[in-house]
């Protein structure tokens, strides 16, 4: 056993940032934000895509979370204080905080069902927001939520970020199985299951939408960066889509 | 190459192969073998790429038929396995004969793996063969599935090794997350003092742990922002036991990390039977790097390890009936063998 007095101090949740810190034996994490930020989110996309374009022969991989950057590398072509030299070296060089949001961003238009027995969760979450059913209705589709990380589970976005009033917990108690395409809220954010799967968060939507098409050339339907604005539907309109439309009827078109 | 009939399958039949790195961005996890070591040790028995897929058993029972001759590997957690009725060594490699039937069973839990000469030559999607059952992609084997070998290189059977010792619990090894300096240094100390098993609950996305006494847990109900998580990170979740994430694991959590178990001691927490004692122990980062590195530089001279087998005397019509007549030992394994 190693006594933990004598382990290399790995700082605080409060430390300066951005922070570079090992995860796992051969990754590193950049961390632009203990808290979620518009900014930190763009600093945290920026940095990714600045490594990848650097092309270093020792990382595998790359990869975002909502404030911070992974990158995992090979133990046999680099040690942790070479990359940690090089990370810092490239903080360095401006301030990732003003970083552009990524190139080549779309507006995503997605219809979805609210309420109903589809998504059974949408009058308990308007409540905890102080919402009629209706105004919450509203208030979800009135502005594209920007896709601020994939994650969790394959090709699957957390979404944000909706007004102060959403500021509403997870459940303690976990709904069993939400569907592939549920629209769940909590935390001023939104997910967009890609799989069925049991979760905290209040079904409030649900969508047509397959995040996650492995057989197709481009399997992951959304990118960090994209905006999707929310359409209401019916029921009827919905089980319509789902019937003709392997896209869920999302559309999209480009954002300059 | 041959064809590969699914006579009868239990749950938890899965192709494995090495998983797909290169997705975490885009929320897939790597997936792939849950005993990474076991994949090697198939590849070096057969002497062939440790790409090839196999097949996965996760305590469970498996009977194959192959169509055409063909070479296995027996790797992993030991079963019961039998040719047509008479008994195959686990950790070797044999030669079937057309027709053969495989029976695999009474697994004391952990991953079993079946390798075949050429590998498992399944579609490939996404860069891999193997099944991803949280992202749905593939699934489990069942009664009356057929698969086929890719083309065969090799030629040598009858070889057998000394696998790393992982099959009775014992512990595992973790270097520090960002948040293991939020847990007290008391609750380390008890982390690392206190004697685990595994929850019956446990698959490929990840193991529960249990303890006697108290779980484990932060001071303050701290909000954690939900970052890239990896495999072998030990979520303390909201009941204090520690849950250990595993190939198929979610790539993103929010759930306090004591610690991440180094990538070389997972074999020992997947192959742990129910029951088996498990501890933990913190080794510092440096160390961890060290310990990988020997282990990859181990993985890779698996073949250089390997053994003729020494058959048992009433082995022998096994022998007799599935190698010599297969025609493809040296020739001289009973010289050698005795």
């Amino acid at each position: 056993m190693t006594d933990m007095t004598d382990m290399t101090d790995m700082g605080d949740a409060e430390a300066d940032l951005p922070s570079i810190k090992a995860i796992g034996v051969d990754g590193v994490l950049v961390s632009f934000g203990a808290q979620l930020s518009e900014a930190a989110n763009r600093a945290a996309l920026a940095f990714r895509a600045a490594i990848e374009a650097e092309d270093m022969p020792a990382v595998l991989e790359t990869a975002t979370s909502l404030t911070s950057t992974y990158v995992r590398f090979d133990l046999a072509g680099a040690d942790h204080a070479q990359l940690r030299d090089k990370l810092a070296a490239m903080l360095g060089r401006r301030d990732w905080y003003q970083a552009p949001l990524p190139q080549g961003r779309r507006l995503w238009h997605v219809p979805a069902v609210f309420g109903t027995d589809l998504a059974p969760q949408l009058d308990d979450a308007a409540q905890l927001a102080g919402l009629s059913a209706s105004d919450a209705i509203t208030a979800i589709c009135a502005q594209p939520l920007r896709v601020q990380t994939i994650g969790f589970a394959p090709g699957q976005p957390y979404l944000g970020e909706l007004p102060p009033e959403w500021d509403i917990p997870r459940q303690t108690n976990l709904t069993p199985r939400v569907p592939e395409g549920a629209l769940a809220v909590a935390i001023r954010q939104m997910v967009l299951f890609s799989v069925s799967t049991p979760t905290g968060w209040r079904h409030v939507g649900q969508t047509a939408l397959r995040l996650f098409q492995p057989d197709r050339p481009d399997p992951f339907v959304l990118r960090p960066g994209d905006e999707v604005l929310f359409k209401p539907v019916t029921r009827a309109e919905y089980e319509n889509i789902r019937q003709r439309d392997d896209a869920g009827g999302a559309v999209s078109e480009k954002l300059v | 190459m041959a064809g590969i009939t699914v006579q009868r399958a239990g749950p938890g039949i899965t192709l494995q192969d090495r998983g797909r790195a290169g997705y975490l961005a885009q929320g897939l996890s790597r997936g792939g073998a849950a005993d990474l070591l076991a994949l090697a040790e198939g590849a070096a028995l057969l002497g062939q790429d440790d790409t090839c897929a196999a097949i996965e058993v996760a305590g469970s029972f498996v009977t194959l038929q192959v169509s055409d001759p063909v070479r296995i590997a027996l790797t992993g957690a030991p079963m019961r396995a039998r040719c047509d009725g008479a008994a195959l060594a686990w950790n070797a490699s044999h030669m079937l004969p057309a027709g053969a039937t495989v029976d695999l069973a009474g697994s004391a839990g952990g991953y079993s793996y079946v390798h075949f000469g050429g590998g498992i030559d399944a579609d490939v999607t996404l860069g891999a063969r193997s099944a991803h059952l949280a992202a749905g992609l593939g699934r489990m084997l069942v009664d009356g599935d057929s698969l086929t070998t890719g083309p065969d290189n090799g030629t040598r059977v009858g070889q057998t090794f000394t696998p790393l010792p992982r099959f009775d619990g014992g512990t595992l090894r973790l270097v520090q997350t960002p948040q293991t300096r939020l847990f007290a240094r008391a609750e380390l100390a008890r982390f690392q003092d206190t004697t685990f098993c595994k929850d019956a609950r446990g698959n490929r996305m990840g193991q529960r742990l249990v303890c006697d006494g108290a779980g484990f847990g932060l001071d303050a109900g701290l909000n954690i922002l939900s970052e890239t998580i990896v495999p072998g990170d030990v979520q303390i979740t909201g009941d204090g036991a520690p849950f250990v994430l595993l190939a198929e694991c979610q790539t993103t959590g929010g759930y306090p990390r004591i610690g991440t178990v180094l990538p070389c001691d997972l074999p020992r927490l997947v192959q742990a039977p129910q029951g088996a004692a498990l501890k933990f122990a913190f080794v510092d980062l440096e160390q961890a790097v060290a310990l990988e590195r020997a282990e990859g530089a181990r993985r890779a001279g698996l073949r250089g390890g390997l053994r003729p087998m020494i058959r048992d005397p009433h082995d022998m019509a096994d022998l007799l009936a599935y190698q010599l007549i297969s025609g493809v030992t040296r020739g001289d394994d009973l010289e050698r063998g005795t």
